[in-house]
């Protein structure tokens, strides 16, 4: 657990350094003047908030301003990040205790007679979703959950062997055919086998897909049927993952993706570079999806609960 | 959001109307709308900014041609601009033999993908493509490549042992050329601009193989963050060439510009889906039009 915690602080360590060099000086002891603002707005949307949201929290800064001609940057930052706190309120997704009759959070022992708790990863092409399932599966196991990982994606070249290669370095039991079988088979065949060996969870991977695709978006939506055939309530979880360098169109694939699938909540990922991830904000303030994870690396390690309180002041740069 | 905009740029352009030259303030607010529509698009806030002073100089001054719409007018000005910042340079590859590219960018913006695709365009125009991968870190990186190798019967090259890259692309180079191949694609692992050990790595393989060109995969919507890995990528590796991938979603691709506006290199491929033959040489009109909302806007000129 102390690595984690580690490297939950590195990952963060990083994102507060870039912040913190982009709004140099602003944030710190100094006065507020129009030019430290311009600086504030371009910092603000070079984080992807988009235009509302950067709007927002200019005009918050711009009235206290109004009000105390002496505001210094580090009294303008918390007005920020009150504010950003204030639209992210209730976006923290907690994966244990979801799903009813799912296993609290600790409790290890499988009883055979419950149904596996079902976890769907979709998004466009290389967002990240093949690595999430993996580090997901490798978190819940060090939790004590048992894990069963489902190779959905029989559509990309290699896609069945990358998660089968994650799947023998983590040791996670998992269910694949191969490329060019059909998706949703896989799923169900998987989710039969998670069932009867017990299993707590079952992780879904899928192929990546645009949005705008209807085909694509088709298939998605059987492999749910599927899923339904054996569980009414599965998947239980239809997390988006959303790569966190993109800008606003990620916007546009949430919507998407949530009208044909009916998403649950969101996964970001690559925040381990100068990437600040600011669409979801966007996100969270049209769909009011929970997030649940941040991924801040390639290695298993590097999925991390999704706080607000941590993401809004690493962003600002406050502790 | 988008809707507003496009009303709200109506408004502008409408209140041109009777107007005989332009001047700074008559186009302020329809220049604040572009600007509007280049963020949204994701164009880098300073790139935005910067474009649109640039068109507001070259438009200041200028008298309203007779029988056009002052607002088609500026619209024109604005598209033309963009057309001709994004399609500066030439898109076509360096015409030595054997030709040699490195592919590089972003975890997942489809380096590998393109690799495939750039290997079945050239062959077509009568190459003798060699595919090389040079990703030893993501899990079945090298089964990928493969496999598209082995589906567009490209040379293929890989050493499921080593992590040493630089000798990897040495090794290739040397495969290639014993296979008589005229063309050598190097897929590299993803990397982030700020993994110093991983860009160094990458420039060891350039030392290397120096290759003719050095393409950077971008995600077509890519955000704010375009810039950042443009200029890093840029300083160490002297790109010759963008790829802009994903184009068959809605993305509007503004960060192209953003990656034009900071590199000047020129855009040579778009990427238009999964499969190897979705790829196309670059259209600045088409990607012009489409970070400016064009479709939309020509129809409210019409109106206006
Ligand atoms: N730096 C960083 N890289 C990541 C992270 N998550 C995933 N990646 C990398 O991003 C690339 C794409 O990840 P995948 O998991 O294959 O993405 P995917 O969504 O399954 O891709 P498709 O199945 O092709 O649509 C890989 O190189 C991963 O190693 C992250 O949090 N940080
Ligand atoms: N729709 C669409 N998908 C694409 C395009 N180019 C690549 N992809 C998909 O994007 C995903 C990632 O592509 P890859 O070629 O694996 O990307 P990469 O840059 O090699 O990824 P890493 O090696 O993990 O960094 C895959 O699902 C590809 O099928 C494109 O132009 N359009
Ligand atoms: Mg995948
Ligand atoms: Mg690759």
């Amino acid at each position: 657990m102390f690595g984690l915690f580690k490297k939950f602080k590195d990952g963060l360590a990083k994102t507060v350094s870039t912040i913190a060099a982009k709004t140099h000086g602003l944030f710190g002891g100094r006065k507020i003047d129009a030019a430290s603002l311009e600086e504030l707005e371009e910092a603000l949307y070079a984080a992807d908030f988009g235009v509302e949201t950067t709007e927002e929290i200019l005009a918050e800064i711009k009235a206290a301003y109004a009000k105390d001609k002496t505001l210094q940057g580090q009294a303008a930052a918390a007005i920020g990040a009150a504010v950003l706190k204030r639209v992210l309120a209730g976006s923290e997704g907690a994966l244990d205790g979801a799903g009813a009759g799912g296993p609290g959070p600790g409790s290890a022992s499988p009883a055979t007679s419950k149904e596996p708790i079902v976890i769907a990863m979709i998004g466009v092409n290389g967002s990240g979703k093949t690595t999430t399932a993996a580090k997901l599966g490798w978190r819940l196991k060090e939790d004590g959950k048992t894990v069963t990982l489902a190779a959905c994606d029989t559509f990309r070249a290699a896609a069945v062997e990358q998660l089968k290669t994650w799947a023998t370095r983590l040791d996670l039991e998992i269910v694949a055919s191969h490329t060019g079988a059909d998706s949703a088979a896989v799923a169900f065949d998987a989710w039969q086998a998670a069932k009867s060996r017990g299993r707590d969870y079952l992780i879904v991977d899928t192929a990546g897909r645009l949005h705008t695709k209807h085909n694509l978006m088709e298939e998605l939506a059987k492999i749910r049927r599927v899923l339904q055939k054996n569980d009414p309530t599965a998947p239980q979880h239809r997390w988006l993952v959303v790569d966190g360098s993109l800008g606003s169109n990620s916007i546009e694939q949430a919507r998407a993706f949530h009208k044909s699938f009916g998403l649950t909540g969101l996964v970001v990922t690559k925040l381990d570079g100068t990437s600040r991830g600011g669409a979801i904000v966007g996100i969270y303030r049209q769909l009011k999806l929970p997030i649940y994870f941040l991924g801040l690396g390639e290695q298993a390690e590097d999925l991390q609960p999704f706080s607000v309180e941590n993401y809004v002041n690493a962003l600002f740069g406050l502790d | 959001m988008f809707e507003s905009l496009t009303e709200k740029l109506g408004q502008a352009l409408r209140n041109l109307r009777g107007v005989g030259t332009l001047s700074e303030e008559n186009m302020a607010e329809a220049l604040k709308e572009v600007r509007s529509a280049l963020l949204s698009a994701d164009v880098h806030f300073k790139v935005a900014r910067e474009f649109v002073e640039r068109v507001q100089q070259q438009a200041v001054g200028q008298q309203v041609t007779k029988g056009i719409a002052p607002g088609q007018q500026v619209i024109k000005i604005i598209h033309d601009e963009l057309v001709r910042l994004l399609g500066e340079g030439t898109t076509a590859l360096s015409g030595e033999r054997p030709l040699k590219v490195l592919m590089v960018g972003l975890h997942g913006s489809g380096k590998t993908t393109s690799t495939a695709k750039l290997g079945k365009l050239l062959k077509k125009r009568g190459y003798r493509p060699f595919v090389v991968a040079c990703d030893v870190y993501r899990p079945a990186a090298i089964d990928q490549l493969e496999i598209l190798a082995k589906q567009e019967e490209l040379g293929f090259y890989a050493d499921r042992v080593s992590k040493d890259v630089p000798a990897i692309g040495s090794a290739a180079l040397a495969e290639a050329q014993a296979a008589t191949a005229d063309c050598i694609i190097f897929d590299t692992a993803g990397r982030l601009q700020i993994d110093q050990d991983l860009i160094e790595e990458v420039k060891r393989l350039r030392a290397r193989v120096q290759p003719d060109e050095v393409l950077l995969v971008a995600d077509g919507a890519l955000g704010q963050e375009a810039v950042n890995v443009a200029k890093a990528f840029h300083d160490a590796l002297q790109l010759t060439g963008l790829v802009l991938t994903k184009m068959d979603g809605d993305a509007r691709g503004g960060a192209a510009l953003s990656i034009k506006t900071i590199t000047g290199v020129p855009i040579k491929f778009v990427g238009t889906g999964e499969k190897t033959a979705d790829f196309e040489p670059f259209h600045p009109d088409r990607l012009a039009s489409r970070i400016l909302g064009m479709g939309d806007v020509v129809s409210l000129v019409e109106k206006a």
